[in-house]
């Protein structure tokens, strides 16, 4: 974790819980188009992300492990493109379905 | 660092009467004898089922025997299933004074209210003669419990929590994280901490049974207020909650009511052995606080994101706020604001000495926050487990 620490940014800020992390977590609610720096470059949130939610660090596939504490913590169900929210719509546990209010629990991820 | 000297060695840093009841049937009378008291230190516990439970049972002896409390009274109907005289015989045995009220031998609810009054009135006057005698921080237990987590959870006070544990070990004190359900995703990461290679392998078994255990019943243990707090995955959560544990080497793998040995991290065990029985393991983070009370904790550190406001009964609990919104709206129930880690106002390290300082002075008598608006939640409800496996204690 030694390279971990919060990213300075423009808009919004968050943080790289570990440089193997392929998600970013808000420090802050953001709107859509806020900026984010991530690794030099400047990527503008797709929507709104609520604080302690994950954003995309990068472009990635359906199926793609999400890393983040430097850890795998579930799979892609459908792609995302950096600067989009990672949540229940777009990725799932590898072990037991998520429940939330007034939505199915998606199955757990085939591995 | 004053304590209360037990009969079994062990020294408590509060001085609670109990009123306990052992069915349902007796609990308003229970709770209307705990408020004729109008005492902070004079505490409502208890079982509500009719049918026996040997885990139950274990509980209870657990917490009316805890280094906290000095004496009991029991309130029982009459025709429960819970077995009372064994229950009393064990809280005497250990030197306390215990009273047993029998509201059908007692002439019914106003007269069983009546003798509990003056029950309790007898247990409090010998319980203020017991003297004080120090304590150090080796002598003290502190258990860890997150409830309503959201993604700030994982990255404020419970890495805090972590650095408070790493200190607590470092100064010989015992302490406990639990809930394997909430460390699916965790298990080899913490096979590889363990004191031993067979306590790895008993971690690794333990959470493996937790996963089954939470397959069959079709939910994890993840709440709707978890994903509206940013997490998505049960293994999202679990990495969050097993910041709490800190860095020390994991020293055993305990389950509920058994008291570590020495002082060390100890990973409490709370989802049942056997097949599905009895419903969810724990149905509420309180069965997880009355765990980790029952394995001896003199106070228990709770972190919360979404905000939870609950305490305890028999041992104080420290509120740590992860989330800044959260300690915004919720500021009079909480004691720490580790959300200023997410705010970029304070480090890890800084939070963790503040938790540590802050259960110094809670274990030397300041009221922690929810035992200062009176919070003393309790359950217990239906479990079953098999004792430790050889390899789950340290060896002396």
């Amino acid at each position: 974790m030694d390279q971990a620490g919060i990213v300075p940014v423009s808009d919004v800020r968050v943080v790289l819980l570990h440089p193997a992390d392929n998600v970013l977590v808000c420090c802050q609610a953001g709107r859509a188009g806020d900026r984010i720096a991530c690794d030099g470059a400047t990527i503008a949130l797709a929507e709104a992300v609520d604080l302690g939610h994950k954003v995309a660090r990068r472009d990635l596939r359906a199926g793609e492990d999400v890393i983040k504490y430097g850890v795998c913590i579930g799979a892609m169900t459908a792609a995302a493109k950096a600067g989009h929210h990672v949540h229940v719509d777009n990725m799932t546990s590898k072990y037991i379905r998520s429940t939330s209010r007034g939505r199915k629990p998606q199955p757990p991820a085939q591995s | 660092m004053r304590g209360y000297l037990r009969s079994d060695g062990r020294k408590g840093i509060r001085n609670v009467v109990l009123v306990a009841y052992l069915v349902e049937c007796a609990h308003h009378v229970a709770r209307m004898i705990v408020q004729a008291a109008d005492d902070r230190a004079v505490q409502l516990v208890g079982f509500p089922g009719c049918f026996p439970n040997e885990y139950a049972f274990a509980m209870m002896r657990a917490v009316c025997t805890h280094p906290n409390v000095g004496g009991v009274v029991l309130l029982s109907l009459g025709c429960e299933g819970f077995d009372r005289d064994s229950l009393a015989g064990a809280v005497a045995a250990t030197g306390r004074p215990v009273e047993t009220l029998v509201i059908q031998e007692n002439g019914g609810t106003a007269r069983t209210v009546e003798a509990g009054a003056a029950a309790v009135a007898r247990i409090r006057a010998a319980v203020d003669r017991e003297p004080d005698v120090d304590m150090d921080l080796d002598e003290l237990v502190v258990g860890t419990v997150c409830g309503g987590s959201d993604g700030t959870s994982g990255i404020s006070a419970n890495p805090a929590v972590g650095r408070c544990f790493d200190r607590l070990v470092e100064a010989g004190a015992t302490c406990i994280f639990e809930e394997t359900g909430e460390l699916i995703g965790c298990e080899e990461i913490m096979a590889e901490r363990a004191a031993t290679p067979e306590l790895g392998a008993e971690i690794r078994a333990a959470v493996a049974k937790a996963a089954r255990y939470y397959e069959t019943l079709g939910y994890g243990s993840f709440a709707p207020g978890n994903a509206e707090g940013g997490l998505t995955t049960l293994e999202e959560k679990s990495m969050g909650a097993y910041a709490k544990s800190g860095a020390s080497p994991i020293s055993g793998l305990i389950k509920p009511g058994d008291v570590p040995p020495a002082g060390g991290l100890y990973l409490l065990d709370v989802v049942p052995d056997g097949e599905v029985r009895f419903g969810f393991p724990n149905i509420s983070d309180n069965a997880e606080i009355v765990e980790l009370i029952a394995c001896g904790c003199h106070l228990i550190l709770f972190t919360t994101g979404r905000g939870s406001v609950v305490g305890s009964a028999v041992s104080p609990v420290i509120k740590v706020c992860a989330n800044p919104d959260t300690y915004r709206k919720l500021a009079g129930d909480m004691d720490v604001n580790a959300g200023r880690i997410i705010e970029g106002e304070g480090s890890a390290d800084e939070v963790g000495l503040e938790i540590f300082e802050r259960v110094r002075r809670v274990a030397e008598g300041e009221h922690s926050v929810s035992e200062a608006l009176g919070h003393q939640e309790f359950i217990l409800t239906y479990k079953q487990f098999e004792p430790i496996g050889p390899s789950c204690l340290p060896v002396r």
